[in-house]
């Protein structure tokens, strides 16, 4: 069992969990993440590792409240357990100092791209923040990002805050100004990381994706994650989840996320009504 | 009478098909009393018995027999256990016509004595109260060994070096103990109260299984070994899946058997909603390949609602690797073969939902380096089936993690770890290995007899290990 110690609600609906899990905590990397099972009856689902703490002995999650599983872990509040956590999987970023990097993030996605960003500030790169989100209330990790970085940008779909638009295209108009990255990481929905990796295709910028297909074991017994790199079939929870964004078949990741999206919704709806929430 | 019993095996008592297709409740009911003495009764005994060298754990077969014969139950699974810490899974799962039943001399004449029915029998009698653990012996150099990997392999090797006396910590990356017994092989085969109870049998023996932990991931081999660790023993399984690499292959509806059957019977996808992990399966399913695995999942999708299931193996009838009670179970309830034939690409829809396969017709050739006749396509013969569900049962191959992480550990070209065979040693120092991550994906009772042996070799060489060190202690 693993303990809740902290919690808060960084936007609506987009929630921090700090958990007790030492051996993890002693052995997490940037770039990688943790499987969950909340309860006996529930399903396992992967978590970028926003956060950890080798001494404390702590992980910490962040993540928005999308269907039944997210929604159940948003419920549990400080001393509550989660029965299972397995990690760290994955592989690890390849973190150097590549000169000048640029950190595209979009939505939660900024809290699995903090770790990395942060690594490789420490790896001693020039780091370039854009950060974004649909609306400046559901914007996260706006301090933490701006403290490591050497500049941050913000962009909103609706130009609530920053930019009125996308993060990549903040990203283009940065290179069409004529910054040099030397490359680019870009983690958030598959839409906008299929944008950015479009943007910098044609100044052939390397470009780093983090894929989120579904998952189920995480330690490749299954190949749920299965995403099509350069033509060939990778498994994102072994081979992974970073890959060169500008080598991936976005549109079909995109589909087979869309795979369970009515027994998503099915589920959701059923934990809400046991739960006695309406929800708009 | 009497002769015609003599002749025949008692049959194993079944659900009937028209109710098991409904639900996932085991499908073979297990002898009676009655039923397990009088098949007890047609062993001969004989003074030289055959059936010992077809079990790969050597149990004393006809002592266990002569003990049902007289009602002696718990004698009998006392002697079973000696050598099989977990009776009640080989009596359901192991392939015993090819292995003890092979060899009964009854089955010269006519049936061979049904071992397996009668092991499975008293593994139960013993599961339903309560179960006795050997007393642990006394070692006065016990060493500690990581064992990694839960299934019939791991369990087995860490079950007997405990009883053997040295402390052992097995470490399983799924939250459950028991490998492909909890995630491959279904409910109505191996109910998972079994393997839990027999799990449990091996947690008495002072084993300590640790959940929830990715050896090559939170630790390498060479970590365990700064943890103390005076030997490790790898049982990682063959939980690679093997797809078959054609067009359209990612399309949405097209599993895997390990997801399909991960999804199933790890995680009750079949009772979805109550449990959280979906399952999509449509009306029409094909499964590909020939093996125990692809009899699992066509099973599974019959018990899921589907209508129509396909079995798809580019071989015959009578080159298929499954057991033959799997395939005739699976020909009971309603599963349809469709045999020399072999997909070539797969169809879907505007949602990138599969709709079709196009297969190729296949004759078979010249034997191959397994002495089955090779499928060869015949040209122009291609065909089109309608499916709206696939599952991908070509067969498995060793994850890498571990082989990756580890040096100086000789693996195949397959990813399979190299050992010595009589001794499950690797090319790694206080490193053995055995089951599926050496064989390739064998049997559940192939990997236990690996886990045996390994256990034997991996005792002594931590005997000489500890007489080293105190030898080296006393010198300095």
């Amino acid at each position: 069992m693993y303990k809740v110690l902290k919690k808060a609600e960084l936007a609506p609906e987009i929630k921090l969990l700090e958990v007790n899990a030492p051996e993890v905590a002693k052995k997490a990397k940037p770039g990688q993440f943790v499987i969950i099972r909340i309860d006996e009856k529930g399903e396992r689902f992967p978590l970028t590792l926003a956060e950890w703490e080798p001494k404390k002995g702590t992980i910490t999650l962040i993540f928005l409240e999308v269907g039944v599983s997210t929604r159940k872990l948003g419920a549990l509040g400080t001393g509550d357990e989660i029965l299972d956590v397995v990690g760290p999987l994955g592989n690890p970023s390849d973190i150097k100092h590549y000169g000048s990097v640029a950190v595209v993030c979009g939505g939660v996605g900024t809290a699995a791209a903090y770790p990395i960003a942060k690594a490789l500030k420490e790896a001693g790169n020039q780091v370039v923040s854009i950060i974004g989100a649909r609306t400046e209330e559901l914007l996260i990790l706006e301090d933490e990002m701006k403290g490591l970085s050497d500049e941050l940008y913000i962009s909103t779909d609706d130009g609530s805050k920053g930019y009125k638009g996308f993060v990549s295209d903040v990203l283009r108009m940065l290179i069409e100004k004529g910054y040099r990255f030397d490359i680019v990481y870009a983690i958030g929905p598959p839409l906008m990381m299929r944008a950015t990796a479009n943007v910098t295709k044609p100044h052939s910028i390397k470009t780093i994706v983090s894929l989120n297909p579904i998952m189920v074991d995480g330690m490749g017994m299954c190949g749920a994650c299965r995403v099509t790199v350069s033509g060939e079939t990778r498994f994102a929870c072994l081979d992974g989840p970073e890959f060169d964004g500008h080598l991936v078949d976005f549109d079909e990741l995109i589909k087979r996320l869309r795979v369970y999206l009515s027994e998503e919704k099915q589920a959701a709806e059923l934990y809400e009504k046991s739960r006695g929430i309406k929800r708009a | 009478m009497h002769k015609e019993k003599r002749k025949h095996a008692i049959p194993m008592p079944k659900q009937k098909v028209e109710e098991r297709i409904h639900n996932f409740n085991e499908v073979a009911l297990g002898y009676s009393m009655e039923q397990a003495v009088a098949e007890a009764e047609r062993c001969i005994q004989c003074p030289k018995p055959q059936c010992i060298q077809g079990c790969p754990v050597e149990v004393n077969i006809p002592a266990f027999i002569k003990k049902i014969r007289e009602k002696k139950f718990d004698e009998a699974i006392r002697i079973i256990k000696e050598k099989n810490s977990l009776p009640a899974i080989c009596g359901r799962v192991c392939p015993q016509e090819e292995q003890c039943q092979k060899f009964c001399v009854l089955g010269k004449k006519g049936e061979p004595m049904a071992i397996g029915r009668l092991e499975r029998f008293v593994a139960d009698c013993e599961l339903q109260k309560e179960v006795t653990v050997p007393p642990r012996p006394k070692l006065s150099m016990s060493g500690k060994v990581a064992v990694v990997g839960s299934g019939p392999a791991g369990l087995t090797a860490a079950a007997d070096l405990a009883k053997l006396g040295h402390e052992v910590v097995v470490f399983e990356a799924l939250h459950v103990p028991g490998g492909v017994l909890v995630y491959g092989i279904p409910e109505f085969r191996l109910p998972k109260k079994i393997v839990q109870a027999e799990v449990n049998y091996i947690k008495k023996l002072e084993v300590d299984i640790i959940t929830n932990h990715m050896i090559g991931r939170l630790y390498t081999i060479d970590e365990l070994f700064e943890r103390g660790f005076d030997a490790v023993f790898i049982g990682t399984g063959a939980g690679l899946p093997g797809f078959i690499g054609i067009p359209g292959e990612n399309l949405g509806g097209i599993y895997s058997a390990n997801e399909f059957l991960i999804r199933v019977n790890l995680m009750r996808a079949y009772m979805f909603p109550e449990y959280d992990t979906p399952i999509r399966v449509g009306k029409k399913v094909a499964v590909i390949g020939g093996g125990n695995v692809a009899m699992d999942s066509a099973r599974c999708s019959l018990r899921l609602g589907a209508e129509e299931v396909w079995i798809v193996y580019r071989r015959s009838r009578k080159e298929m690797p499954a057991r033959l009670e799997e395939i005739e179970n699976a020909e009971e309830e309603g599963i349809k073969f469709r045999f020399l034939a072999v997909p070539v690409r797969f169809l879907g829809d505007e949602h990138d939902w599969v709709t079709g396969m196009e297969c190729v017709k296949m004759q078979l050739g010249e034997p191959d380096e397994s002495g089955r006749r090779r499928p060869v396509p015949i040209e122009g013969s291609e065909f089109i089936m309608e499916v709206d569900t696939v599952v991908v049962a070509i067969g498995q191959t060793p994850n890498p993690i571990i082989q990756r992480t580890t040096k100086g550990l000789k693996t195949t070209r397959w990813g399979t770890i190299i050992v010595n065979e009589k001794t499950g040693k690797t090319s790694k120092k206080g490193v053995y290995a055995g089951g599926d991550v050496v064989s390739g994906a064998a049997t559940v009772i192939s990997a236990m007899g690996a886990g045996k042996r390994a256990a034997r070799s991996i005792h002594r060489y931590l005997l000489r290990k500890k007489r080293m060190q105190q030898r080296k202690e006393y010198c300095q």
